[in-house]
C-alpha cells in the first residue's frame, strides 16, 4: 500500500561506510529482493528502511512523504526476521496479538479475529496455545509471518527468513511467501537474500547490490537476460555464467566472452572449442559437465537429462551464438 | 588385578564422603549449635553436649515476649524488602541501559559502578552518616533503605547487565517493530524472561540487607527502629553481668529460618540463574 523511494541514501557506521549513495523506488504492492554477496549492504538497506538503524544522509519516503526520523510502527512496517525473534515467553497467539494490543484502539475481539484470520491464512491455528519452544523451525517462522500479517502493514520487510530452515522446508516457505504475496498484492513487500533462487522465484524486481551501491535493478529475466555487468550475469543464475576471456575471446571482438552452461551445445563434429572432461555431476533431470579447454577456469556445460561423459573424455563444443554475452575490460557488456 | 582396582575404588569413595562429611560438619556445626543451645534453659546453658537434651520453648516466649524483638523483626522485613524492590527497579532500568543504548563511556561507566563496590562499608560510614544526616531520615527505616541499595546497586546492576547482554538482539528488535516503548521493552518482553536472575540478585540483596550490623548499628538509636542483627547483639540479660544466651540463639534461629526458608523456594531459580548470567547457553 506505500511506494518507497530512496534518495542518494547513505550509512556509517563510525568511519565506515556501508551504503554508498542509494537510490531506489519500490513500487506500490511490487515484490522487491535485495541479493548481493555477504557484506554488500542489503540487510542494512533493509534495517533502514525499517527504521531499526538511522539514516546518517539522505531522504526516504513513503508514498511522497519523508520518513527518515519515524520510529518502525510509525512507518507502518512487520519485520520478518532470520532467527525468528517471538518473544519465548509467550504462546503464539499472544505473539501474534502483542502488536495489535500495544497500538491503542483496538477491541479485544478484533484483535482475536485478526490473529485467527491471519494463522488460518499461514495454517497454525491449532498451534495458537503453544510456547514458541513447543514448535519446530518451519512452524516458528510462520507465527513469524503470522505475527506480522497480524499487524496489516503497509510495507512487508523479510531479513533473509530461509535461512535457518533445512532444504525442504525453505522451498515450501518460499512456496508459501509467494502465496502470500499473491492474497497481499495491495501490500509492498521487500525480501533480504544471498540466494539467487529465492530472488529469481520470488520477486517482481530484482535489486542487486555490491559494496554498498546498486549494480542494477530489473525483474529476474531482465537481469538474466540483459545484465548490465558481468557482477550481475555471474551473480544471477545456476550454474555460474563461464567467463572465458584472452584469446577465446578475441574472435567475438571482446574482452571477456560470458556464456550459460545452458547456452553451451557439445557439438558431435568439429566445434569452436575443444577440451576434456574433468568432472561430471548427474543431478538426474539436468547436469552439469565441467570441461577445460585451456582458458583459466574449467567450462560448465549444462545438459538435459543424465548423460555417460567421464573423465578424460575429449568433446567439442560451443556456444548458442544468439546467447552470448560480450563485456569489455571495466566488466561493462557491449551490446 | 581385578580385586586391587575394586579396593582402589572403594578407597576413593570413602575418601570423598569423608571430606563430604567433612565440610558439611564444619559448615553446619555453627548453626547446629546454636539451635540446640537455643532450646536449653538455666544452667544446662553451660555443660557442653552434641545431641538435643532437652527441648524448653521457654528461650523463644521471652524473645517474643520481652523488649522489642517483633517490632525489630518487622522493621527488618520492611527494610530488606524495600531494598530489594527498590533496587531491581533500579538496576533492571540501568542494565537496560548499560546492555541495550550506545552511550560514549558505557564502559567506564561501569568499571565506576564495580569500583563503588571495592570500598570497605566503614571507609564510607562518616561520608554516608552526614548524607543521611542532611537528608533528615536518621533513625528512621528509610536510612537503611537508603545506605543498602547503595550497596546492593553496583551487584545487582553487574549480573543484570549481563544477562541481559545475553538477550537476543531480534526480541527486542521485534518489539520495537510491534511499536513497544523502552519501557513496555524492559516490563513485558525482558522482565519475564529475567525472572532466574532476578530472583537470585533479589535474594542476595534480601539476604544482604536482613544480615547488615554496620549502618544498622550506626544509623538507628531506638529500639523501635533498629533491625534484628542490632536488636540481638544489644540484647541483655538479667543483670549486667549476665549474657543472655539461650534467647541470642534463640533470636538467631529465628531471624535465619525465613531465609532458609526463601532458598529452598527459589533453589532452583537460582542456579539457573546464577549460570544463566554468567555464561553463554
Amino acid at each position: 500500500m506505500a511506494s518507497i523511494e530512496l534518495r542518494n541514501l547513505r550509512k556509517s557506521f563510525g568511519a565506515v561506510e556501508v551504503i554508498k549513495g542509494v537510490d531506489l523506488e519500490v513500487r506500490k504492492g511490487e515484490f522487491m529482493v535485495f541479493v548481493g554477496p555477504s557484506g554488500c549492504g542489503k540487510s542494512t538497506l533493509l534495517r533502514l528502511i525499517s527504521g531499526l538503524e538511522d539514516i546518517t544522509s539522505g531522504e526516504m519516503l513513503f508514498d511522497g512523504k519523508v520518513v527518515n526520523s519515524l520510529t518502525p510502527s510509525k512507518r507502518g512496517i512487520a519485520m520478518v526476521f532470520q532467527s525468528y525473534a517471538l518473544y519465548p515467553h509467550m504462546t503464539v497467539y499472544q505473539n501474534m496479538a502483542f502488536g495489535l494490543k500495544l497500538e491503542k484502539g483496538h477491541s479485544k475481539d478484533e484483535i482475536r479475529q485478526r490473529v485467527e484470520k491471519a494463522a488460518d491464512m499461514l495454517q497454525i491455528r491449532q498451534y495458537l496455545d503453544r510456547l514458541p519452544k513447543q514448535l519446530s523451525g518451519g512452524q516458528r517462522q510462520r507465527v513469524a509471518i503470522g505475527r506480522a500479517i497480524t499487524r496489516d502493514p503497509k510495507v512487508f520487510l523479510f531479513d533473509e527468513p530461509l535461512s535457518n530452515l533445512d532444504a525442504a522446508l525453505r522451498v515450501a516457505t518460499r512456496i508459501e511467501i509467494a502465496k502470500l504475496h499473491a492474497d497481499m498484492h495491495e501490500v509492498t513487500m521487500i525480501y533480504v537474500t544471498h540466494d539467487q533462487v529465492e530472488a529469481m522465484t520470488l520477486a517482481d524486481r530484482i535489486c542487486v547490490l555490491r559494496d554498498g551501491l546498486v549494480e542494477q535493478v530489473g525483474t529476474p529475466m531482465e537481469l538474466y537476460e540483459r545484465p548490465d555487468s558481468m557482477f550481475v550475469a555471474g551473480f544471477i543464475g545456476s550454474p555460474k555464467m563461464n567467463f572465458i576471456s584472452g584469446k577465446f575471446a578475441e574472435p567475438f571482438g571482446c574482452e571477456t566472452v560470458g556464456v550459460r552452461g545452458e547456452h553451451m551445445i557439445i557439438n558431435e563434429g568439429p566445434g569452436r572449442w575443444t577440451g576434456k572432461v574433468i568432472h561430471n555431476e548427474n543431478l538426474g533431470a539436468d547436469s552439469y559437465i565441467y570441461v577445460d579447454i585451456g582458458s583459466e577456469e574449467p567450462v560448465v556445460v549444462r545438459l538435459e537429462g543424465a548423460n555417460t561423459y567421464k573423465s578424460g573424455d575429449s568433446v567439442n563444443l560451443s556456444p548458442m551464438d544468439d546467447k552470448i554475452h560480450r563485456f569489455d575490460k571495466a566488466g561493462k557488456p557491449i551490446r | 588385578m581385578g580385586a586391587t582396582f575394586d579396593i582402589w575404588k572403594l578407597t576413593k569413595q570413602v575418601l570423598f564422603y569423608a571430606l563430604v562429611v567433612v565440610i558439611v560438619v564444619v559448615s553446619v556445626f555453627p548453626f547446629y549449635y546454636a539451635i540446640l543451645t537455643s532450646f536449653k534453659s538455666g544452667t544446662d546453658l553451660f555443660r557442653v553436649t552434641y545431641w538435643p537434651t532437652s527441648l524448653s520453648l521457654e528461650n523463644y516466649r521471652q524473645v517474643f515476649t520481652q523488649g522489642s524483638f517483633p517490632r525489630n523483626l518487622l522493621n527488618s522485613l520492611f527494610v530488606a524488602s524495600l531494598t530489594v524492590i527498590l533496587a531491581l527497579f533500579l538496576a533492571v532500568t540501568a542494565s537496560f541501559a548499560l546492555s541495550r543504548v550506545r552511550f560514549r563511556g558505557r564502559g567506564l561507566l561501569l568499571m565506576v559502578i564495580l569500583a563503588v563496590s571495592m570500598f570497605p562499608q566503614i571507609a564510607v560510614l562518616a561520608g554516608l552518616f552526614e548524607v543521611i544526616r542532611g537528608l533528615g531520615i536518621y533513625n528512621t527505616p528509610w536510612a537503611l533503605i537508603f545506605a543498602y541499595t547503595i550497596f546492593t546497586l553496583p551487584f545487582t546492576v553487574w549480573v543484570l547487565t549481563t544477562f541481559m547482554r545475553d538477550l537476543p538482539i531480534e526480541i527486542e528488535e521485534a518489539a520495537i517493530v510491534d511499536g513497544a516503548s523502552p519501557w513496555v521493552i524492559i516490563t513485558q518482553v525482558f522482565m519475564p524472561l529475567m525472572w532466574p536472575a532476578l530472583v537470585t540478585t533479589g535474594l542476595l540483596a534480601f539476604i544482604a540487607a536482613w544480615n547488615e550490623f554496620l549502618f544498622a548499628l550506626t544509623f538507628t538509636v531506638s529500639n523501635q527502629t533498629r533491625t534484628v542483627p542490632v536488636a540481638i547483639a544489644l540484647l541483655s540479660g538479667g543483670s549486667q553481668y549476665e549474657i543472655p544466651w539461650g534467647t541470642i540463639m534463640a533470636a538467631s534461629v529465628v531471624v535465619t529460618v525465613p531465609l532458609v526458608v526463601l532458598v529452598l523456594i527459589f533453589q532452583r531459580k537460582i542456579v539457573s540463574g546464577l549460570t544463566a548470567g554468567g555464561v553463554k547457553g
